[in-house]
């Protein structure tokens, strides 16, 4: 438990034992297939239960995956906390709200827009904190999400208080089948999954978790460490962005109320609990998070002081998470 | 104008007392404990518990009462701080910074959602309600209650300010804020100190819990957020682990937030303080009167 400094998931120390490979669950639970049988759970779930209620609570528990593993990209891959993380989750659904309602057009032409919009806030927001130590942009952040939460109370055209309602489905067709919804949510959540693994792995990805190892070696080896963590905050802001258009389009009705701290704390939850860093336990743990309070239901006025509790004792007892991501690069 | 300074003032009195605490922690460990807001909402609830404790004494003498009841409050969340300490921050020392800062947030939830557990999500009213005959100073509508609450404040500020630059106790502090590892070659208890500490803050931030509560009159589990955020502010405008620097921030904040206000509109106040924080980190992130920290490898 004696970490060193700056590093946030610890590999497991690597001993050459001959005779004896990685066991069975080791492998299996660093197979690349896995992603594959994911996205089939995923597909083949509508065929055991598609009650409305169901479809719902599935379509949300998608939509909370894709947000954290945005998040996952800034406080993971690079280290940096991020608490405002609804507030780009916020920026996505209002921009394509606003611009859906107001020209009449599909959700999916206004991801452009989505894109600069969420681009430019998370350069606004990045731009002057990145410079300074990490634990300045947590509080900011923080502050950024109660912003946005504010002023989009404050403002006529996101609604005010009562928010912006009757947004076009996805396709412009707010009528289509629930299923059909899914779906799509599915593959273009899967996709956006599958690019933010690749992107860990990349060359940026590499340079990410650099410094979020240490700092100061990654600057001397010649990483601009300032452009690398605004790339990741950027590409966290991208995420959540599109995130909140799902999340427009699914409800067809976004409201201030939606993009609390609480809900920043909760996608926090699950990118801690399932391993930061690592894809599949961050999949996991969103899944986790957003199906437990249907589980739970009966316990709604413990759950949040069990979240906090269990924050500590995770990082504490088990601060790489659930499951923990490993390095291939040995 | 001149009840818009005083306005100012009075707010940033309370900011103050939550930013020193806020300060103290950052000054001494380097971090940023996020559950700090939330021994500020403690306090307000502890005191609400007490004051519904005694009951009928309350009525007779409602300043003097809360006065009691803010040193036993101030005990009560002085020791919580020191709890949480012990419990969320101490096993993680020397672990990443990152760690720390998750464990924060962790705390900070459990404070509020246990209170919730303990006391209800509904806003509690507070039983006594300092508002008495109002004085005209210069313009300015004052409350003997105001100026009361301002005098703790300035008292407390005065006493910590004299604690950490004339005691032992104080150097010990002004030492680890320095160099953790050399105090403890040169035989400070550093544990012991920075339970200190975290006494001394939490106990500021609930005393200006039980004085907001008596002011405002109303309190709820959430109260502790913004004022964090808040007080956060301060600390960053006056220089954060500089003590006379966040007491200058606390003030200025609260001056700026009741000229915002005035001059913005109500709604936008807190927008105005947190656009003011991001433009301050830019244009200058040591803070007023904070020194240039240059990080060592």
């Amino acid at each position: 438990m004696s970490a060193g400094k700056g590093a946030t998931v610890q590999d497991p120390p690597v001993k050459p034992v001959k005779g004896r490979g990685p066991t069975f669950v080791t492998r299996f639970l660093e197979s690349r297939h896995l992603g594959w049988a994911g996205l089939a759970i995923g597909l083949l779930a509508p065929f055991v239960i598609a009650t409305p209620y169901a479809m719902d609570v599935m379509t949300s528990a998608v939509v909370f995956v894709m947000l954290a593993v945005g998040l996952n990209i800034v406080v993971g891959y690079c280290g940096l906390l991020d608490l405002g993380y609804a507030a780009f989750f916020a920026v996505g659904a209002y921009t394509s709200g606003v611009l859906s309602t107001e020209l009449k057009i599909p959700l999916l032409a206004t991801v452009p827009a989505v894109i600069v919009v969420t681009v430019l806030a998370g350069v606004i927001i990045g731009g002057p904190t990145l410079r300074l130590r990490s634990d300045y942009l947590a509080i900011v952040t923080l502050g950024f999400g109660e912003i946005i939460r504010i002023t989009a109370n404050n403002l006529s055209i996101t609604g005010g208080p009562s928010g912006i309602y009757g947004i076009p489905g996805l396709f412009g067709d707010a009528t289509s089948s629930q299923v059909v919804f899914y779906y799509a949510v599915l593959l273009i959540v899967a996709a956006a999954v599958l690019l933010a693994a690749r992107l860990g792995r990349s060359r940026i990805g590499r340079a990410w978790r650099f410094v979020r190892e240490d700092e100061d070696a990654a600057e001397a080896m010649g990483i601009n460490t300032y452009k690398v963590k605004l790339a990741a905050y950027i590409a966290g802001a991208i995420w959540g962005g599109l995130a909140g258009v799902l999340f427009a389009a699914q409800l067809s009705a976004i409201s201030p109320a939606s993009f609390t701290f609480l809900q920043s704390a909760l996608v926090l939850m699950a990118v801690v609990l399932g391993g930061m860093g690592s894809t599949p336990g961050v999949v996991l743990g969103a899944i986790v998070i957003s199906l437990l309070p249907e589980v739970l239901r009966g316990l709604a006025d413990y759950r949040f002081f069990a979240f906090g509790v269990l924050l500590i004792i995770v990082m504490i007892a088990r601060p790489q998470g659930l499951w923990p991501h490993r390095s291939r690069e040995r | 104008m001149s009840q818009l300074i005083w306005n100012g003032l009075f707010v940033g009195s309370f900011y103050a007392l939550v930013a020193l605490g806020y300060s103290m922690v950052y000054g001494i460990i380097k971090l940023l404990n996020f559950a700090h807001g939330d021994l500020y909402m403690l306090g307000a609830f502890s005191g609400f518990a007490m004051l519904g404790a005694m009951g009928g004494l309350v009525k007779s003498s409602s300043l003097v009462a809360l006065f009691v009841v803010l040193i036993l409050t101030m005990v009560a969340t002085g020791l919580s701080g020191v709890v949480i300490e012990r419990v969320a921050y101490r096993p993680l020392r020397g672990a990443p910074r990152l760690s720390l800062l998750i464990t924060a947030v962790g705390a900070s939830f459990a404070l509020e959602y246990g209170t919730r557990i303990v006391a209800g999500p509904n806003p509690k009213v507070y039983q006594v309600r300092l508002d008495g005959t109002a004085l005209h100073v210069l313009g300015a509508l004052i409350t003997w209650q105001q100026l009361a609450l301002m005098a703790v404040s300035i008292v407390l500020m005065v006493a910590l300010n004299l604690l950490i630059t004339r005691t032992r106790q104080g150097r010990a502090m002004r030492a680890i804020a320095l160099d953790p590892k050399a105090c403890l070659l040169m035989g400070i208890d550093v544990d012991k100190v920075i339970s200190r500490t975290f006494f001394i803050g939490s106990a500021l931030a609930g005393a200006a819990g039980v004085m907001a509560g008596g002011y405002y009159g109303k309190i709820d589990f959430l109260m502790g957020f913004i004022i964090g955020l808040k007080a956060f502010t301060a600390a960053v405008i006056g220089g954060i682990g500089n003590i006379p620097g966040t007491m200058l921030g606390g003030l200025l904040l609260g001056l700026l937030e009741s000229f915002g206000t005035h001059f913005v509109g109500g709604q936008w106040r807190d927008v105005f303080a947190f656009g003011f924080l991001i433009l301050f980190l830019t244009v200058r992130p040591t803070g007023l009167l904070g020194e240039r920290v240059t990080e060592r490898v």
